[in-house]
């Protein structure tokens, strides 16, 4: 039996055991964005503590920026507060700010791959839950809170206990119209959205394997929404042909000792874990919620749960989830009428995301009475899609194309659903008053789902579309 | 700079029980009150949409009644916290006066959040968490005892185990819960640590 990638990374990164019992771990790379850094800035100033190591911190801005008109100032001046208090903590600490000027603003969570900054063998740390992403690279990368990233900015450490480590083998291959999305919508439907806590997943198998690594930063990202804090993947050609090039990637020969310092990380088949899960992805449909959290979901041809049928500790939150959603359990998912369509956030707006949106919406046209909206995850998705035409698509069919940002995910700019509108979304979260209005209602899939879901004004499976678009 | 914050052994008070399960930091606050730079005045926003209705008239919820104003200790049931990794909420729920919260389970973050305050998320079983919640619903001014040492919670004369993680009991006993100086007092071997990873080293020959 040989070490797990994640217990070796960890032991490379354990400065020291405290006597609390935590390790106390270094952060390779350290994200920050507008919403969860200001008061930790505020924190060090305080005590006169510097940031200790600046060239390892990256900032962008992305939960607060408008998607449509984004002029400075903002026409919202709390968001243009939160902006310039960035601009001002990473002018006064030397740390790189890829801000709206830059060609490499977007979501932090695609910017840092994007950036070459994500590497396999790193810890990751962000104010953001979703940090988790960043797994796809064979990197250990997860959320904190405020009071942790002033840990960070100042010792470029965290006081951590080490996780179990859960393998999830996700054997056979996905079925065409089936993706990352639902593979990682099946596994929380199936393990529970409090199944990961004290874990964290290691995904595999020849479906992970199979994956892009936009397919398997979807996956990586959902796993705080199974509980797990931390979920990744162990690098292989597809990461190291992924890297090569990017801004932050080791070049030339450094880069092939890269490779081969990457390679000996990965777990190797006689690897040991605390617990092993199996899926097998032959059988996924595409998937989609019913209910107020990412574990309540189903195969878009499946009927909603009927509360009794349910686990004892489940029915409460069904029982409130119907109530919420207006839905009657045993219903058909199938069939409810949406009334605005989301393509956007951390999960899925990344180019392999629009491409499959688009493909569905070439030549339709959005149902309507549905508001749909494209939102890219950076502007280097953004321009990579208009090399392609993307935004043409979209906007002949009835979309609105706009500006990198979170948006609509969780509704902290001027994107938001009204009432009680029922939103069909890429993002991550079907929480009560998740996208900006209290009493709305989200169903979360995947983004060609969701494009579907905008054409056909209802929740529909997104291979019966295509194939209508075939003959 | 002290490298201790204050110690946490035990925390008394009246409690208030918030019943649910896989109740998310985006209910705690939701994200429209995190447009902010500080973590000041939170309090008033914690719970807020399930506090008042969509024409923001108030609903029935214990964070409404005045009987529960002075509570200290919140009781909860399972994975409490999940979702976002936004502090606001549990900076929200100490704002408005919680000092402890008791629960069957808590999401990772959000406990972490908690212990970074120095906020005990003390977990017990379904039992004991049923009978604090009526116990605090049937009497708002029943005492309530989360003893840290003892590894007990306890209310009138009823007494429960507590499951608690020992490196979050063993920062708060110590004082050692706010950890950037006990982390900034390694420096040298955080240097030592970072001097051995190739990438820091630039994956050099």
């Amino acid at each position: 039996m040989s070490e797990n990638l994640f217990n070796r990374v960890w032991d490379l990164h354990t400065v020291t055991t405290l006597p609390t019992g935590q390790d106390q771990l270094f952060i390779g790379l350290h994200l920050i964005h507008e919403v969860t850094s200001p008061q930790a800035f505020q924190m060090i100033e305080e005590r006169g503590l510097e940031v200790l190591y600046p060239q390892r911190t990256i900032a962008t801005v992305d939960h607060i920026v408008p998607t449509d008109n984004q002029e400075r100032p903002f026409a919202d001046p709390l968001a243009e507060h939160m902006m310039q208090a960035l601009e001002q903590n990473t002018k006064r600490h030397g740390i790189e700010f890829f801000d709206l000027t830059t060609e490499h603003q977007g979501i932090v969570h695609v910017v840092g791959p994007e950036l070459g900054a994500t590497q396999p063998g790193m810890t990751i740390a962000c104010g953001d839950s979703h940090t988790s992403t960043h797994g796809a690279f064979g990197a250990i990368a997860f959320g904190i809170g405020t009071s942790q990233i002033r840990d960070v900015l100042a010792t470029q450490c965290l006081a951590m206990a080490r996780p179990r480590v859960r393998r999830i083998q996700v054997n056979g291959t996905l079925a065409p119209g089936v993706s990352a999305k639902d593979i990682i919508l099946r596994i929380i439907a199936d393990l529970g959205v409090k199944g990961g806590i004290g874990y964290a997943y290691e995904y595999g198998g020849g479906a992970i394997d199979a994956l892009s690594m936009e397919g398997r930063m979807t996956v990586c990202n959902m796993s705080i929404e199974g509980g797990a804090r931390v979920g990744y993947v162990n690098p292989d050609d597809t990461t190291f042909e992924y890297l090569r090039g990017r801004r932050y990637a080791p070049r030339g020969e450094a880069f092939d000792r890269a490779v081969g310092w990457w390679r000996s990380l990965a777990s190797g088949p006689d690897a040991e874990y605390d617990d092993v899960y199996e899926l097998d992805a032959s059988s996924l449909e595409p998937m989609v919620t019913w209910g107020i959290n990412p574990g309540q979901a189903i195969s878009v041809s499946e009927r909603m749960p009927r509360v009794e049928s349910l686990p004892p500790d489940a029915r409460e939150v069904a029982a409130s989830a119907y109530r919420h959603m207006g839905f009657d359990d045993g219903s058909p998912i199938a069939g409810t009428k949406i009334s605005v369509a989301f393509i956007g956030s951390c999960t899925n707006a990344r180019i392999s995301d629009l491409r499959e949106a688009a493909r569905i919406a070439e030549g339709k046209s959005v149902s309507p009475g549905v508001r749909a909206f494209v939102v890219p995850g950076s502007k280097q998705v953004a321009l990579q899609a208009q090399q392609e035409g993307l935004p043409d698509v979209f906007e002949r069919a009835g979309f609105q194309w706009r500006a990198a940002g979170c948006s609509m995910c969780l509704a902290m700019n001027a994107d938001k659903l009204e009432g009680r509108e029922i939103c069909a979304s890429s993002s991550n979260r079907n929480f009560i008053g998740r996208q900006g209005s209290p009493t709305g209602r989200t169903l979360l899939m995947s983004p060609a789902m969701v494009a579907a879901a905008a054409i056909a004004g209802e929740v529909t499976d997104v291979r019966r579309l295509a194939a209508t678009t075939v003959s | 700079m002290s490298t201790r914050s204050p110690a946490v052994n035990r925390i008394v008070g009246t409690g208030i029980a918030v019943r649910g399960n896989d109740i998310d930091t985006d209910r705690i606050i939701p994200a429209r009150y995190m447009k902010v730079v500080t973590f000041d005045g939170l309090g008033e926003y914690a719970f807020r949409d399930v506090r008042y209705d969509e024409s923001g008239v108030m609903t029935v919820h214990p964070f409404n009644e005045p009987a529960y104003r002075d509570a200290a200790i919140l009781i909860v049931n399972k994975n409490f916290g999940c979702g976002s990794s936004r502090e606001h909420a549990p900076q929200a729920l100490m704002r408005w006066g919680i000092r402890a919260i008791v629960g069957e389970s808590f999401a990772e973050i959000f406990a972490g959040n908690c212990n970074a305050l120095g906020i005990p998320a003390v977990s017990a079983d379904e039992e004991a968490v049923e009978s604090l919640m009526r116990g605090v619903e049937l009497d708002p001014s029943a005492r309530i005892e989360v003893d840290l040492v003892a590894r007990q919670v306890r209310c009138g004369e009823a007494s429960y185990p507590l499951d608690f993680a020992e490196t979050y009991r063993q920062s708060l006993l110590t004082g050692n819960w706010d950890s950037t100086a006990v982390l900034l007092a390694n420096r040298e071997a955080i240097e030592a640590t970072a001097s051995l990873l190739p990438y820091v080293r630039g994956f050099s020959a």
